[in-house]
């Protein structure tokens, strides 16, 4: 199972899914229509460390976070 | 060292307490940054989110930058929200000489706002809004919505 978090303003509860990699986490979030925009600006953090690349396999009790645009100060 | 406050910041505090800190480490350079919640477009203040484990991770990289010159940072940030005049984030190098904490402190805050995973929100008449327009796309952004 791998755990997806939504930070910030993704108004969105986690879901736990059952993928093997990014590529189908793609596919899935793309089907829904909310999360679209957040989609286009968001990074993608695999156990808290920022990917930049799909081409990654997923184990079992790996967590996902999408990050959207930051602004601290 | 990173601390995460609820709500707004003890400027004179943290200053003092980090000056106290580091009074005889024999730095000849201490370079604070204050930002502070400007009365602008009708905001009653600003609001924030942080995740702490990634905002963790990148300060640990950016001590270890500092510690490469000699030089460590130390950083304060909001959660939740901040009123008008009050402050939302201290940072401070210090190091032996001038030069290298002028220089660093413009590096460190500059990748702070393009990558430190905190979200800003206005609070405007009580609601929560957030500060898309004047938010940065972390590097790397975008790849799940590539069909």
């Amino acid at each position: 199972m791998i755990r997806v978090e939504f930070l910030g303003p993704i108004q969105k509860n986690a879901l736990e899914i059952e993928i093997t990699n990014l590529k189908e986490l793609a596919k899935i979030l793309q089907e829904i229509p909310e999360m679209t925009e957040w989609l286009e600006n968001s990074a993608v953090a695999v156990n808290d460390t920022i990917v930049i690349s799909l081409d990654m396999e997923l184990k079992n009790g790996d967590k996902i976070s999408m990050l959207p645009p930051v602004c601290g100060g | 060292m990173l601390n995460i406050y609820d709500g707004a910041l003890d400027v004179p505090k943290i200053l003092k307490d980090w000056y106290k800190e580091e009074s005889t480490s024999n730095y000849g350079a201490y370079i604070p940054f204050v930002g502070t919640v400007r009365d602008e477009n009708g905001i009653d203040g600003l609001s924030f989110d942080i995740y702490e484990p990634i905002l963790e991770n990148w300060f640990n990289v950016w001590q270890a930058k500092a510690k490469a010159k000699g030089a460590i940072i130390k950083m304060a940030h909001a959660r939740g929200d901040v009123l008008l005049h009050e402050s939302s984030y201290i940072s401070c190098v210090f190091s032996p000489k001038r030069r290298v904490a002028l220089e660093f402190i413009d590096e460190f805050v500059e990748d702070f706002k393009a990558s430190a995973p905190i979200w800003k929100y206005d609070l405007i008449n009580g609601k929560r809004v957030y500060a898309l327009d004047r938010s940065t796309a972390i590097k790397g952004s975008g790849i799940l919505g590539v069909k």
